[in-house]
């Protein structure tokens, strides 16, 4: 049951990609261009996913568990933090490098041709990498 | 053109009744970074299949719709150099910052998670500067 309602999200969220030319990536970096012909589009879909996803959240504090058992995601953690800011940083800089950001480049996968599979292949080795990079972190900067 | 902010908005709806199924059925946060990252690390381990039915899902629909398409040209760039870059910097910023554009943009925000707007605020600002050097300053893309 808990995969089916995994297949039913992952599909709503791969449709959302599909529909809103997010898999486009002219049309994230035309969004973050903001010195070129910008684009509004991203605004309208970050905009539109948090309409559901607030309404979701609100009832999350109606039901105490998730339909299917098991307990709801813990409060954010209320520090920022620096891996926050530096790991958030790294990810900009690549999300505006090749216009794809994790989603994307999983729902392109099957039309996107050859680079996307290459962006996948170097992300997924920079996930595998990230473990390491964070203790150096640590070892530079001991985190508060 | 001008009707690309309508299947935007669209596209958001379908986007974040996804998150919302994710939530309030499954209990978890719709994270494609997170999803991704515990499958290839091996920390979410215990919830494997889960993460791959989800994977799969956004994978499969993409492939249901585009007969409706006839095609979709994603503009993805064919330099390697810049792809792999970009590829590490992604990976590797995402799980240090433990969330994306899905997990801190979307789900963070729409709990006014400080967290998800502070990493939302520093990915589109360092997405800006990064398009605005290899764009317009280095001319690489």
């Amino acid at each position: 049951m808990r995969n089916l309602f995994a297949l039913i999200a992952g599909s709503f969220f791969g449709a959302g990609l599909f529909v809103s030319g997010m898999t486009d990536t002219t049309k994230v970096q035309g969004w973050l261009d903001v010195f070129g012909a910008w684009d509004p589009t991203l605004a309208f879909v970050m905009g539109g996913a948090m309409i559901p996803m607030f309404i979701a959240w609100r009832l999350t504090r109606v039901r105490n568990t998730p339909v299917l058992g098991g307990t709801f995601p813990p409060p954010p953690k209320p520090e920022l933090g620096r891996n926050l800011i530096i790991g958030s940083t790294m990810f900009g800089l690549g999300w505006g490098l090749a216009g794809l950001c994790p989603g994307p480049s999983i729902a392109s996968l099957s039309y996107g041709g050859m680079g996307t599979w290459v962006f996948v292949a170097a992300m997924i080795s920079g996930m595998l990498l990230a473990p390491m990079l964070r203790a150096r972190l640590d070892r530079v900067v001991p985190a508060e | 053109m001008e009707q690309d902010w309508i299947w935007g908005l669209i596209g958001g709806l379908l986007i974040g009744t996804g998150g919302a199924v994710y939530l309030l059925a499954n209990g978890r946060i719709m994270g494609a970074s997170g999803i991704i990252g515990g499958l290839v690390d091996g920390s979410g381990k215990d919830t494997k299949w889960e993460r791959l039915f989800f994977l799969a899902g956004v994978v499969l629909l993409p492939i249901l719709l585009m007969p409706l398409y006839g095609s979709v040209d994603t503009h993805v760039t064919n330099n390697i150099g810049v792809l792999v870059a970009a590829g590490l910097l992604v990976g590797v910023g995402t799980r240090i910052a433990n969330g994306c554009t899905s997990g801190h943009g979307v789900c963070g925000i729409s709990r006014l998670s400080l967290r998800g707007i502070v990493a939302t605020v520093f990915y589109i600002l360092a997405g800006g500067i990064s398009v605005v050097l290899f764009r317009h300053i280095l001319g690489i893309i």
